[in-house]
Order: C-alpha cells, then sequence, then structure tokens
C-alpha cells in the first residue's frame, strides 16, 4: 500500500467538475484507491462519495491506494492534484 | 380556495383536474436476513441495477430523439451516479453487513450521502439531490416490482402536480393527450420543465414551493401560465372567468395560426423576408408548416456540445444535408460553430484554461482560425452537404479582414481536396459573415469585397458596443438595443452593404421585438431571421405596418438623442 499527503490548491477547492476529474483518473486503475480528510474516509472512484469530502482550497487530504497498480495510481492522482485539477 | 403564485414557466391558462405524481409512493421496510439468503439478495440487487441500466439506455434514445442532447445529458448524470460506487459497491457492502434486504441498504445509504450533501453550500448540490433520488427511485422500483404512477393511464384531460418531473416523466406526458397543464414545487424560468413546457405548448407554472403537498388528485385546478398562479378549487364565477380569458387566447392564437400561409408584407406591399433561427434537433416539419422564407441561421455549436469528441465530417455531414433538403428551394444559412474556450476544452482541445472574459475571448472564428482542421471539416461537411440546394455559408466573430482572408483560404482548400475526391458540391455556394463586432462594421466596406452577404448579430453586437455584459447584473439594466449609438452603427452595417449590392439579414433578439423589428425595418434589413416560436407574432406586425411610414423615421432615428426618444417615435407610429 502507498499513502501520501495532498493539498487541494485550486482556489475553488474540490467541487463537481474536480469531483469528476478525480473519479475518472481513479476508474481508470485496478487499486482500491480511498481518500481520508480528518479521518472520513471515502473510495475515490465514487464522484458522490468525492464530493461529501467538502474539501476547500488549502486543505490536505491523504490518498492510499493499494493494489497491483497502486504506484502508477499514485502518481496519477499526485499529478491531478498538483496541476489544481486543471484550474 | 387557496390561490398559490409561483414562476409562469409557459404562457396560457387550463381548467381541470389535478392528477398527482407522488414523490414517495415506495414504503421501505427494513427486513434482517440470514446468512444464507444474503447472497441471493445482493444477485437481486445486482438484476434491478442491470434493469435500471437498461431503463435507462432506453430512455436515453428516447430523449435523444425527442428533445436533444441538452435533455440527453441529464441522463447521462444518472447513467454516472448508477454506476457509482458508492451504489455498485458499498449498498452490496451493507447488505452483507447490516444481513437486511436490498431496498433497506440503498435507502440507508441514500439518506447518509444526502444528509452529507446538506452541508455543503453549492448550488449543484440541489440539483444532484433530485438527480440521485430520481436513480434511487428506479432502483427500488425494480426491487419490489412496483409500478410508479403512470401518466399513460390517464382517462382525462388532467393537470400534472408534481414536486419535479424527470426527463423520463416529461416523455410520457409528451406521448400523452391527456396532460393539459402541468404546475411543480420546483424550477425557474430557464429550468428543463420550463423548456420542456414551452416546446410542447402546455401551460405551467414552477417554482410553487409546496403545491404537490397542497392539491390533491382531482382538486379543480385554474392553471394560468401568464401571471403565475394556480387556484385550488376555485369559486365557479371564478372557473367562468378563466374560461373566458381562455378563450380569448385560443382565438389569438388561431388568428395567428391563420397567418401562417399569408405573405410577410406590409400594408403597402413591401415584403419584408421574414427567416427563422433553427438548431440542430429542431422539428423541420413544424418549420415547413410555418411556411417561411428560409433559415437565417442554423446553430451549429450544439453539435460540439455535451460530448467529450470533436464531431466527425460524415456525423456533421447528416445534419446538415437533413436540413438542407428538406425543402431544397429554400435559402438555409449554416453558421460555422460559434464555442467559446469552455467548450472546446470539454471536447479535447488541450491547452486552453478558463479565460476571464469568454465573450471577448477565444470564440468563434477566432478558436477554428487557431485550430483550421476545425474549420475545415466543418466547411467540408457542409460543402458536401450543399449538392443541389439553397445552402450559405457564414463566419461568426470576424473582426478583420486578415481572419476573413485566412478563413477563405480554409474553405479554397476544402473546395481542392473535395473537387481531387470527385466529390460534388455547390461550387458558388454563397459566404457571409456575421457583424458582431464593431470593428467589422467600421471596416465593412473591405469585407464586403470578400462575401456576398452580412447577418447582423444584434445580441453581441449591442454588448460590445455598449460595453455591457447583459448577464452581469450590475450593468445589465445598461443593455439597451435601442441606444442610439446601436441605431447608428446599425444604419452604417446596412447602408455600407446596400451600396455594395449586398444584402442584410438580421439574427437576434432584437427582430423578435416589435419595437426592434419596427427599427430594422426602418433602417432597411433585408430579412430577418426569428425563432419559429416568434415567427407568426413578428409576422403579424410585419402585415399591419406601413412601410414608407417607417422609412420615413429614418432621419429622425440617427439624430436621436436617447433610446426614450427612439422608442416614442415608435410608439406614435405604432398606435396612430
Amino acid at each position: 500500500m502507498v499513502k501520501k499527503d495532498l493539498k487541494i490548491v485550486n482556489k475553488q477547492g474540490v467541487h463537481a467538475r474536480p469531483a469528476g476529474i478525480i473519479s475518472r483518473t481513479a476508474s481508470q486503475f485496478e487499486s482500491e484507491i480511498k481518500i481520508i480528510r480528518d479521518g472520513y474516509e471515502v473510495n475515490a472512484k465514487s464522484i458522490m462519495g468525492i464530493l461529501t469530502l467538502a474539501a476547500p482550497y488549502g486543505t490536505s487530504v491523504t490518498v492510499c491506494a493499494c493494489g497491483k497498480d497502486e504506484e502508477a495510481a499514485m502518481s496519477a492522482m499526485e499529478k491531478i492534484f498538483q496541476d489544481g485539477f486543471d484550474e | 380556495m387557496i390561490i398559490k403564485k409561483g414562476i409562469g414557466a409557459n404562457i396560457g391558462i387550463a381548467i381541470g383536474k389535478a392528477y398527482l405524481i407522488k414523490e414517495d409512493s415506495i414504503i421501505i421496510e427494513r427486513i434482517d436476513l440470514p446468512r444464507e439468503k444474503l447472497k441471493l439478495e445482493v444477485k437481486r440487487f445486482r438484476d434491478a441495477i442491470l434493469k435500471t441500466k437498461e431503463d435507462l439506455n432506453i430512455i436515453r434514445d428516447q430523449v435523444l430523439n425527442s428533445l436533444g442532447k441538452n435533455h440527453a445529458k441529464l441522463i447521462d448524470a444518472h447513467h454516472m451516479i448508477l454506476m457509482d460506487p458508492l451504489i455498485t459497491k458499498e449498498v452490496i457492502e451493507r447488505i452483507m453487513d447490516s444481513r437486511i434486504n436490498a431496498e433497506a441498504a440503498l435507502s440507508e445509504k441514500i439518506q447518509e450521502t444526502l444528509r452529507k450533501f446538506e452541508n455543503i453550500e453549492d448550488p449543484f448540490f440541489a440539483e444532484r439531490k433530485n438527480e440521485i433520488m430520481d436513480v434511487a427511485k428506479r432502483i427500488m422500483s425494480h426491487l419490489s416490482n412496483e409500478k410508479k404512477t403512470d401518466i399513460k393511464d390517464l382517462t382525462e384531460p388532467s393537470i400534472i402536480v408534481a414536486h419535479n418531473i424527470y426527463p423520463a416523466d416529461t416523455l410520457q406526458i409528451r406521448k400523452s393527450d391527456k396532460v393539459i397543464a402541468f404546475c411543480m414545487d420546483v424550477g425557474s424560468k430557464s429550468s428543463h420543465t420550463a423548456i420542456f413546457a414551452q416546446s410542447i405548448g402546455i401551460p405551467a407554472v414552477v417554482g410553487l414551493g409546496d403545491v404537490s403537498r397542497i392539491i390533491k388528485s382531482g382538486d379543480m385546478l385554474i392553471v394560468n401560465g401568464e401571471d403565475g398562479t394556480v387556484a385550488i378549487n376555485p369559486a365557479p364565477e371564478m372557473i367562468e372567468a378563466a374560461k373566458v380569458k381562455m378563450n380569448e387566447l385560443k382565438k389569438k392564437e388561431s388568428y395567428l395560426l391563420k397567418m401562417k400561409s399569408l405573405p410577410s408584407s406590409t400594408r403597402d406591399s413591401k415584403k419584408i423576408n421574414l427567416m427563422v433561427n433553427l438548431d440542430p434537433g429542431d422539428n423541420l416539419e413544424d418549420f415547413k408548416s410555418y411556411h417561411t422564407d428560409g433559415v437565417g441561421l442554423f446553430r451549429t455549436e450544439f453539435l460540439y456540445m455535451n460530448r467529450s469528441t470533436i464531431p466527425n465530417e460524415q456525423e456533421q455531414y447528416e445534419v446538415y444535408r437533413r436540413v438542407l433538403t428538406y425543402d431544397d428551394k429554400l435559402p438555409v444559412t449554416i453558421r460555422t460553430a460559434d464555442i467559446g474556450a469552455d467548450k472546446a476544452s470539454d471536447i479535447g482541445i488541450k491547452g486552453i484554461k478558463n479565460e476571464e472574459n469568454p465573450f471577448m475571448g477565444l470564440r468563434g472564428i477566432r478558436l477554428f482560425l487557431k485550430y483550421p482542421d476545425l474549420l475545415k471539416t466543418q466547411i467540408k461537411a457542409i460543402l458536401r452537404a450543399s449538392q443541389n440546394t439553397n445552402a450559405q455559408i457564414m463566419l461568426p466573430m470576424v473582426t478583420s479582414l486578415s481572419e476573413l482572408m485566412v478563413a477563405r483560404k480554409i474553405i479554397r482548400d476544402a473546395k481542392n481536396e473535395l473537387n481531387l475526391s470527385d466529390i460534388p458540391f455547390k461550387s458558388d455556394i454563397p459566404l457571409g459573415i456575421m457583424v458582431e463586432v464593431p470593428a467589422a462594421a467600421l471596416m465593412l466596406d473591405q469585407l464586403l469585397n470578400e462575401i456576398d452577404f452580412v447577418s447582423i448579430g444584434t445580441n453581441d453586437l449591442v454588448q460590445y458596443i455598449l460595453a455591457v455584459d447583459r448577464v452581469n447584473q450590475y450593468v445589465s439594466e445598461l443593455y439597451d438595443p435601442y441606444h442610439p449609438a446601436v441605431v447608428r452603427v446599425l444604419n452604417l452595417i446596412i447602408q455600407t452593404a446596400h451600396k455594395k449590392g449586398k444584402k442584410v439579414s438580421v439574427c437576434g433578439e432584437m427582430a423578435s421585438d416589435i419595437y426592434g423589428c419596427a427599427l430594422l425595418i426602418s433602417l432597411g434589413a433585408d430579412s430577418l431571421s426569428v425563432p419559429l416560436k416568434m415567427h407568426l407574432k413578428v409576422k403579424e406586425f410585419v402585415r399591419n405596418s406601413y412601410y414608407e411610414k417607417l422609412v420615413s423615421l429614418r432621419p429622425a432615428l440617427l439624430n436621436a438623442y436617447s433610446s426614450e426618444e427612439i422608442l416614442e417615435l415608435f410608439k406614435g407610429i405604432l398606435n396612430g
């Protein structure tokens, strides 16, 4: 399992569009991917789950990936977070 | 008697009995299951998901055919929710872990999610809630084999009352000849339900708050789409008054409908070309029945929207060919797509970020010249479709001669490629531009050497002349199509074109307004292109006016100091 703390860097935070990007990206991998904020954990492949995180600009979340392609999954997740979901 | 005030979503009056579509018709019982039955329960749930998926596919096709892509997109959102792990995975986990029936597990999971949404301040969620509820109810109906309340089974003319109606319901309403109006708790003037009411032409009032809880099936209702009211169990005198009003409206409507086959000429026999604006997906039969002078603006933006890929040449060809051959004597002006950068990034064109000011950004011909393949593909599709038709090509947002020259080179290339492949097309297809940027109006004499006609896009032109973003609430009242500056620019465009012997048409909201229409005729516009539903109203105006009188106002219009003065000039002539 790989684990990393990532920051929300886009100004609008995780609203509908970024949530869509996260779930689409996560769904490309076989690994189980989770996002945890303050102990509250959601499935990164679930757009509805991600939305309930309601993570605004500046928050830090923990992303966990577990499975065969966990390394690739983690670097893909890292990239979209760092790019601020293209916003 | 109670009178509720909401928002009139479509005009007209209806009197009839209420038919209530209940939101929560399924009662959920939580049943503890023995361990050996859990596998079967999971299978039952998976089957329900599959059946729901099939439902959605069928509905999507139906919606796509009858209501178009924008509505079908809603169904795509339902699909996304249905396939979300929250439903496909976590509900199953809940069944297994809590050892309960699928209905209860699903309902708990949905309730939990909606509760979390409640803490989030984002208007987006209000909408998502409806969608999640709709999907949940669909799955539920497959689990319990219970039939949804069915509009199909209506036996007498009824007024649908609901908290909200969903695309699936709208489809049933469209098919039913028993639904005479609807009223809803939620919705606004621009919500999909309002657009739906307008498209099928029945009175509707939305945004009523709680009517679905107050009204019972069988209650007598008067739905007034004019003032946005619903009277529940009204007094007999009120019903009589509503009937009188209804008949007046019907008379007016049939009076307008009689005008369908009459020519659009003024009382002093000046023919004004009255055309219509169409979108892909519009009903062409309707269009034909109006006997218009053609399609002044065929918008192609919608082909590029709500999708993740660029529409290919063949796909575009089929759409254009359909409208061009529907009545091949009529002229049809196809405008190349006027999409902004935001839409471009949706369909996979990289490198465009959200723009600060999209109205002044990379849109229309600017975007297509930056990505010339987009333009060439569209031009080739239009050219192929143009064979033996009366097609014209129009370019949006042209600002300078150099842009026009580059576009013309691309059109030449497209023609050469088709020639090399021996594909026939209308080789002398007329080319025009939208004049919607002041720069194009000022330089029009030079641009005219390269084109065959111009069309004025008043909505954007007015915004750009007055530097007013009309969707910005702080300045929207400064948006004034009768501003003397606008009148002078319109005059400049029309006079410049006429001097070079080229025709000017006007598309844009101004042409649908009585005063706007009067102003444009006064200034000498050759044709007006308006939405189909405004066509007869504009025709009525044209048929009641005197061309010579309107033209005689021209000097006064050009010397006016204010829009009030300009409107007064028309009021004088229209009332006298």
